[in-house]
C-alpha cells in the first residue's frame, strides 16, 4: 500500500474505535460554547482585550520573566527557568529528591504532557497519579490525550467502564453509569492526594506582578493538589506570563464560555504560593503549620522563546488552551486529537504547537487535516488566524521537501513559484486553474479522458486524487467566453459591477454565473465580466503561499481599474471571495487589500443590498409550488457571517428556508478529493445528511462549489447554488 | 455596591446549581441552622452580630474534625451577582480546608459585599492582592466533572454548596 492508503486506513480505524464518542462529545460542546459565546455582550470587546493583554505580554517576555521571579522569590518561593524538556523533568525530580518524596500527584497540565513528567518520574521511580478524573483515565489506559481540556473525550462511558474492570477487578464490575465512574475514580484518586508528598499543577496563567497562578477548573483536583502536601510545584510555558492580576479579567469571562459553554468553571483559583492555608498531613493525622510549605514555579521554554522571534508562528503563543478550535473543526469532531494531533497537542491551534516545540515533521500529519475552513476563527478566544498557521507550517513542509521521481511531470507545467520537493498532490490541487485552463481548450477530448479508468489510475498514483469521486466536469463554453458574445445588457444603469469569473464558474459551472449575471441585470445593474485569474485560494490551500502572492497581485492588477471607475466586485464562490475580505491581507500591500476587501461582496449579500436599497423582489423568481428549499452555507462564508443575507432573498423571493448547523460539508476545496481523506470527508459529510434529513422532493442549495459536489454525491442529485433558483427565468 | 437587583441576579445566576439563603443579622442563626447537615466546621465570620458560635459550627478545628465534617462554614470576600460566584479568601484559620474537604459548603457573604459584575470583582480581588490576600478562589456552585461521560455533581470538592446573603452587612 501507499503512505497514502495507509493514512486512510490508520484515519478509519480511529472513526471507527473513537468516533463516535468524539462526535457526540465535540458537538455537545461545540454548540454550548457557541451559545454562551453568542450570548455574552462583551465578548467581542473582551477578546480584543485579551488579545492586547497577550501581545503585549509576549513582546515584553524578558521583562515579565524577571519581574516574577522577583515576586515569587519575594514570597517565599522559586523560578525555575528550564531551557528544554529534559530541564524541566531534571528540577522536578530534584525538587523530589530534596524532599525525600515518593509520591506526587498532579492536576491537569498540557505542558507537563509536552515535557513528559510522568514518565519521567516514573523511571526514576517515583509514583505519580493524575487526579484530573479524565487525566486519569488517560494515565490508566496509558493513552495521550485526544484533547486540549477534556483528555478522555475520545472514550465512552462503556470505554471507561471496561478499562476500570479490566485493570482494577473490582469484585462487583462496575457498570457503564457515569456516577458509579466517577464515585469509583474520585476514591483512589481522594486516597492518593492525601498520601501525596508534592501535589503538581500547571498554570492557565502567571501574573508577573505578584507572583501568583491562576487556575481554571471543575473537579476541585487542582485546589486539593496544590494544597494537600506541602510542596507545590506549578509548571508552565514562559508563554502563560501576563503583567498582573487585574489582566486575569477578560480571561476569567472568556475561557470558560469558550471551552466548555459555561460562563465561569466550578473554580478559578488564583493562587499566590506557598499560601497560609495549614498544611493537612493525613498520614500524621494534624493540621500543620503553613510556614513549612514550599513553592516552585517551573517555566518553560522548550522552543517557545524562538516561536516568539518567528513572526508567522508567535500567535501560537496567545493560544489559552480552551480546545473550541477542536470542537467547532468538522474534521476534528470525524477523527478526534489521535488522528488530528501530533505528539502532545491537538486540532488546528496544536499544529503551531507542535511546529514550535517538536518541530516541522512533529506537525507534518496533523497539519493535512486542516482544510483552511475558518470556522474556528470566530470562536478563538484570542482571535488567532489558526487556517493561517497551518498554511505556514504547510508551506514550510512544502519547501522541506526531496524531489521525486515524478517531479518532471508537473514540474514543467506548472507556472508556480515553489521549490522543487513539494507535495505532488499539492502541487497537482495547487495548479488547478492551469490545467482546468488547458483542458478547456479541449473540453470534450479533456472530459473523456478525465472520465476513464487508465486517467483515475495516473491521478491516484501521480496526484493521489481518489477514485471514488467524479472530477468536475468542462463546460464546452466558459462563462467569459458565453459573456463576450452576448455583452452587456443593461444601458442606463444604476450601478456598475465586476463578476469575479472564479475558476469552478467559470470553467465548470458557467450556469451559476450566468443566473448571476441575470439577476444583477434584472435589478438594474451593468455587469462586466473581465478576464482575472483565479484567487490564489487553490495554491494557498495547499500551503503555496508565493504563488498566492503572484495570483493575488495580478488579480489585484486587473481588478483595480474597475474599481478605480467605482465599480464593486461581486463573487458568487464564498472561498474566493474570503480571500479577498480576509488571506488577501496576508498577500498583498495594506492599502491594495483594504481596497479590494471594502469593494468585494458575496452575489446574493449583493442582491440583498440591492433590495434594501428599494429594488423589487418581483424581479426574482419565486417557487411555482412548494416553497420549502434547504440550504448549507459554506463554512468560510458562515465565517464572514453571510449565510443571513443568502435566507434573507431567498425568504424574500417566497421560499421557506431549512438551514444546517453543520459547520462544514466535509469536501473542503480539494480535500475530500485526497485518497488519504477520502473517508474523513465523507463522513463529516453524513452530517449534512443527519441534519438535514432525506429531503424528498425538496431542492438543495449549496454556495460552495465543493459543498455542491458533497451534497450533490451525498443526496445524488443536482445542487444548484441559490442564484440559479432565484434568477429570472 | 450591592442593592435588591444584586441579590436577585446572584440567586438567579445560582439557580438549579446552589441553595441561596438570602436572610439578616437578627435571623442568621435561623438561616444557618436550615443550611447546615452536622457535623460542621468553619471560620470565624468578620461581619458585626454575625457569628458561628452557637451553632455548633466548631472554628478551631483540627484534621480530625475536618475529616468528620460534612458542612464547612467560610465567609466569602465577594459575591459576584453576574456569575453566582463566590471568592473564598485562604488564611490560617482554614478557609481553603473548611471549603474544600467537605461534603457542604456554605459560604456567607454580605450583601454590601456583592459586586455586580466581573470587572468590578477584579477591583476588589487585586486590592485584596495589593493587602495581602493573594490567594482567593472563585467559587461557582459544587464541583464537577463530565470526564465520566454525563455531568455529575460532586468530585472532588463539595457535592453541594449553600450561599447564605446578609442583606443588612
Amino acid at each position: 500500500m501507499t503512505s497514502r492508503q495507509d493514512r486512510a486506513a490508520d484515519l478509519g480505524r480511529l472513526m471507527d474505535a473513537e468516533g463516535p464518542a468524539v462526535r457526540e462529545r465535540t458537538e455537545a460542546i461545540n454548540e454550548l460554547s457557541s451559545l454562551a459565546q453568542r450570548s455574552f455582550a462583551d465578548f467581542a470587546d473582551l477578546r480584543s482585550t485579551a488579545r492586547e493583554i497577550k501581545e503585549h505580554s509576549i513582546e515584553n517576555l524578558p521583562t515579565l520573566i524577571d519581574r516574577v521571579e522577583e515576586a515569587v522569590a519575594a514570597n517565599g518561593g522559586q523560578v525555575h527557568l528550564a531551557r528544554s524538556a529534559a530541564d524541566a523533568n531534571r528540577v522536578i525530580e530534584g525538587v523530589m529528591e530534596r524532599h525525600d518524596a515518593e509520591t506526587l500527584v498532579k492536576s491537569k497540565s498540557m505542558t507537563t504532557e509536552e515535557v513528559g513528567v510522568n514518565e519521567h518520574l516514573t523511571d526514576a521511580g517515583y509514583e505519580v497519579v493524575e487526579t484530573d478524573l479524565g487525566e486519569y483515565v488517560i494515565q490508566v489506559a496509558d493513552e495521550s490525550p485526544s484533547h486540549l481540556i477534556a483528555p478522555a473525550l475520545h472514550k465512552s462511558v462503556e470505554d471507561i467502564a471496561e478499562l476500570f474492570n479490566d485493570v482494577f477487578e473490582p469484585e462487583e464490575p462496575l457498570p457503564a453509569d457515569s456516577e458509579a465512574l466517577t464515585a469509583f475514580a474520585r476514591e483512589r484518586v481522594g486516597q492518593a492526594v492525601r498520601e501525596a508528598d508534592v501535589g503538581m499543577t500547571g498554570a492557565n496563567f502567571v501574573a508577573a506582578e505578584s507572583g501568583s497562578i491562576l487556575l481554571v477548573t471543575n473537579e476541585g483536583n487542582a485546589r486539593k493538589s496544590a494544597v494537600t502536601p506541602p510542596v507545590h510545584v506549578a509548571v508552565a510555558g514562559v508563554e502563560k506570563l501576563i503583567p498582573s492580576v487585574r489582566d486575569l479579567q477578560p480571561f476569567t469571562e472568556l475561557i470558560a464560555r469558550s471551552g466548555t459553554g459555561q460562563p465561569i468553571t466550578s473554580y478559578v483559583s488564583l493562587l499566590t504560593p506557598p499560601v497560609d492555608t495549614p498544611i493537612p498531613d493525613f498520614e500524621a493525622g494534624e493540621l500543620r503549620d503553613a510556614d513549612e510549605r514550599e513553592f516552585h514555579l517551573v517555566l518553560v521554554d522548550n522552543g517557545r522563546m524562538a516561536m516568539r522571534e518567528d513572526e508567522e508562528l508567535r500567535e501560537t503563543l496567545y493560544c489559552i488552551r480552551c480546545g473550541a478550535c477542536s470542537n467547532t473543526c468538522a474534521n476534528f469532531q470525524a477523527v478526534g486529537g489521535h488522528g488530528f494531533g501530533g505528539e502532545t497537542y491537538t486540532g488546528g491551534i496544536g499544529t503551531g504547537w507542535e511546529a514550535g516545540v517538536t518541530g516541522l515533521e512533529g506537525a507534518a500529519d496533523m497539519n493535512d487535516l486542516c482544510t483552511g475552513c475558518s470556522r474556528c476563527v470566530p470562536k478563538c478566544p484570542v482571535e488567532i488566524d489558526i487556517p493561517w498557521i497551518n498554511t505556514v507550517v504547510r508551506d514550510r513542509l512544502n519547501r522541506s521537501g526531496e524531489p521525486d521521481e515524478f517531479e518532471f511531470l508537473v514540474d514543467g507545467l506548472v507556472p508556480d513559484e515553489e521549490p522543487a520537493g513539494i507535495d505532488r498532490q499539492k502541487r497537482f490541487f495547487g495548479n488547478v486553474e492551469t490545467l482546468a485552463r488547458l483542458g478547456s481548450r479541449v473540453p470534450r477530448l479533456a472530459n473523456a479522458v478525465a472520465g476513464t479508468r487508465l486517467a483515475d489510475r495516473v491521478l491516484e498514483r501521480v496526484a493521489g486524487v481518489d477514485p471514488r469521486r467524479d472530477l468536475p466536469t468542462l463546460a464546452t463554453e466558459t462563462l467569459r467566453e458565453w459573456y463576450a458574445d452576448r455583452g452587456p445588457r443593461v444601458d442606463a444603469p444604476d450601478r456598475d459591477v465586476v463578476l469575479y469569473p472564479d475558476l469552478y464558474t467559470n470553467y465548470f459551472d458557467p450556469d451559476r454565473g450566468k443566473a448571476a449575471v441575470e439577476t444583477l441585470e434584472a435589478l438594474g445593474v451593468r455587469v462586466h465580466v473581465p478576464p482575472v485569474p483565479e484567487s490564489g485560494r487553490a495554491p494557498l490551500s495547499q500551503g503555496m503561499i508565493e504563488t498566492a502572492r503572484s495570483t493575488a497581485e495580478t488579480v489585484h492588477g486587473r481588478l483595480v481599474g474597475h474599481l478605480d471607475q467605482g465599480r464593486d466586485v461581486v463573487v458568487i464562490e464564498p472561498s474566493d471571495l474570503a480571500m479577498f475580505r480576509s488571506e488577501y491581507a496576508r498577500l498583498l500591500p495594506e492599502a491594495s487589500a483594504e481596497r479590494l476587501r471594502a469593494n468585494s461582496y458575496d452575489v446574493l449579500e449583493y442582491v440583498a443590498a440591492l433590495l434594501e436599497d428599494g429594488a423589487s423582489a418581483e424581479a426574482l423568481s419565486g417557487p411555482t409550488g412548494d416553497p420549502a428549499v434547504a440550504y448549507h452555507s459554506h463554512c468560510q462564508q458562515r465565517t464572514l457571517g453571510l449565510e443571513a443575507p443568502t435566507v434573507s432573498v431567498l425568504e424574500d423571493a417566497g421560499y421557506d428556508v431549512e438551514t444546517s448547523d453543520v459547520e462544514c460539508c466535509g469536501m473542503a476545496g480539494s480535500f475530500g478529493y485526497k485518497t488519504e481523506y477520502y473517508e474523513v470527508s465523507m463522513d463529516v459529510g453524513e452530517q449534512v445528511r443527519a441534519d438535514l434529513g432525506d429531503l424528498a422532493g425538496v431542492p438543495v442549495l449549496a454556495s460552495g462549489t465543493s459543498c455542491q459536489e458533497q451534497l450533490g454525491t451525498l443526496y445524488d442529485r443536482d445542487v444548484p447554488h441559490p442564484i440559479e433558483l432565484l434568477s429570472p427565468r | 455596591m450591592g442593592g435588591m437587583d444584586t441579590v436577585g441576579t446572584f440567586a438567579d445566576a445560582l439557580e438549579g446549581q446552589s441553595t441561596v439563603h438570602v436572610t439578616t443579622a437578627s435571623a442568621f442563626p435561623d438561616a444557618l441552622e436550615s443550611a447546615i447537615d452536622p457535623p460542621a466546621v468553619g471560620t470565624p465570620l468578620p461581619y458585626e452580630g454575625v457569628s458561628l458560635a452557637d451553632a455548633g459550627v466548631e472554628t478551631d478545628f483540627d484534621l480530625a474534625a475536618l475529616d468528620a465534617a460534612r458542612t464547612g462554614v467560610t465567609p466569602a470576600g465577594l459575591g459576584i451577582a453576574e456569575y453566582g460566584t463566590v471568592t473564598l479568601v485562604s488564611n490560617e484559620a482554614g478557609t481553603e480546608l473548611a471549603s474544600l474537604y467537605v461534603n457542604r459548603h456554605v459560604a456567607v457573604v454580605a450583601a454590601s459585599d456583592l459586586a455586580p459584575d466581573m470587572p468590578a470583582a477584579y477591583d476588589r480581588i487585586d486590592e485584596g492582592v495589593a493587602a495581602g490576600d493573594g490567594t482567593q478562589i472563585l467559587a461557582t456552585g459544587p464541583s464537577a466533572t463530565a470526564d465520566m461521560g454525563e455531568l455529575i455533581r460532586g468530585v472532588h470538592g463539595p457535592h453541594e454548596t449553600h450561599v447564605v446573603v446578609v442583606e443588612d452587612r
